[in-house]
């Protein structure tokens, strides 16, 4: 017998499920049927041992197996759940950088530029929300098992502490009745934690893959360059643009300056400015008072 | 009577409120057996919000047997009709 812990409850599941639908009664409603199944495993484990209390402590050696497996598991989701936060951070680090861009090409008036990088992190922003939610969902996970794990630690404390009493004071026949119901509790535990770590591997596998994906792509540099063109082709081209518009900027104020005074367009703006910083002084003061 | 909610727990609740359960309870079996997903999820959402308001919970170290079993809050109906069916359950075999 070397099925793992999990392997063990299910196979029970499944053999007791079909010995039930052998002599089973109609039964109505969902979870009544789960009970009974459940319960039935228990029963069918019981009734396969030769001396009951042997049953005990094979039970409670797979007990200790599933415990580990959900602490592993419980680190296993940690794990996944790290590597994602990690990656929304790059993704949002880019994605910021993007903007930034977008910003810079409209001041330099280079919409199709920033139309660019805007529609990059358009795409970018997709991944993020695709990530976020596989967060939650990583996060609730965690929950779940940590909470699974601390259920299933007092479970088989308690087990454990029955067992040997039940082991130092009776005999096989009177343990027979004695541990079907500590027996049924820990089993539907294990049934049902079983199943719980089951899928949450499956989940966070799922995920890893994707995260794996998103690896791939934050180092090949092609969420910077979903247009196939050369890496940070905007970085390169907003520095070419920036620099050669300095020097314009420059021209200009050097020219202002020789045909002497300022230009008009700069006066405007200034006017613009100190007339609204009049027009809000006086809704400032006020305020200043009160305090 | 104690009635375990998958992958959170035991509770245990009057049995003079199982009447109130049974009728959701057959409501679901039915949504299962008719593949009707949506309803499916609305019902099971239903009757695990009305366990958990009729029940208190059971200490950790219990280890008292379940009367009945409902499944997690996000089981699907397939997983569902798996558990309650001889395939698809044992992990690792194709």
């Amino acid at each position: 017998m070397d099925a793992g812990p999990v392997l063990w409850v299910l196979s029970q599941v499944l053999e007791l499920e079909s010995v039930r639908r052998g002599r089973a009664k109609p039964m109505s409603g969902v979870m009544k049927r789960m009970g009974m199944i459940f319960r039935a495993k228990a029963n069918k484990a019981l009734d396969r041992a030769e001396d009951p209390r042997e049953t005990l402590d094979y039970s409670y050696q797979k007990q200790l197996e599933l415990l580990q497996k959900v602490r592993r598991g419980v680190a296993d989701v940690a794990t996944s759940r790290k590597r994602l936060e990690l990656q929304l951070n790059q993704l949002q680090s880019q994605s910021g950088k993007l903007e930034d861009q977008g910003r810079k090409a409209l001041a330099l008036g280079r919409e199709d530029l920033a139309r660019e990088a805007l529609s990059r992190r358009a795409a970018l922003q997709q991944q993020v929300t695709d990530l976020e939610t596989q967060h939650s969902t990583l996060q609730g996970e965690e929950e779940k098992l940590t909470l699974a794990a601390q259920r299933l630690q007092a479970k088989v404390d308690a087990f454990r502490t029955k067992k040997e009493t039940i082991k130092a004071t009776y005999t096989a026949a009177q343990a027979q009745t004695r541990i079907g119901e500590a027996f049924s509790g820990i089993s539907e535990e294990m049934g049902d934690v079983g199943l719980a770590i089951q899928r949450a591997e499956d989940k966070t596998a799922q995920l890893q893959a994707r995260a794996g994906a998103i690896d791939e792509l934050l180092a090949s540099g092609a969420l910077d360059d979903q247009s196939g063109m050369h890496k940070d082709d905007i970085q390169a081209e907003l520095d070419r643009l920036s620099g050669g518009t300095d020097v314009e900027l420059e021209l200009q104020r050097m020219k202002a300056e020789l045909a002497g005074g300022t230009s008009g367009g700069q006066q405007a703006i200034e006017g613009g400015s100190t007339e609204e910083q009049s027009r809000q002084q006086p809704q400032d003061t006020p305020r200043f008072d009160k305090q | 009577m104690i009635v375990r909610i998958m992958g959170e727990g035991q509770v245990t609740l009057a049995e003079s409120r199982l009447a109130d359960l049974n009728e959701l309870d057959e409501e679901l079996l039915a949504e299962m057996e008719n593949g009707d997903g949506p309803g499916f999820r609305a019902t099971l959402q239903a009757l695990l919000a009305k366990v958990r308001e009729l029940g208190e919970p059971l200490p950790d170290d219990s280890l008292e047997p379940s009367d009945l079993i409902l499944p997690s809050p996000d089981a699907t109906l397939k997983e569902v009709q798996d558990l309650l069916s001889d395939e698809g359950l044992i992990p690792g075999t194709a």
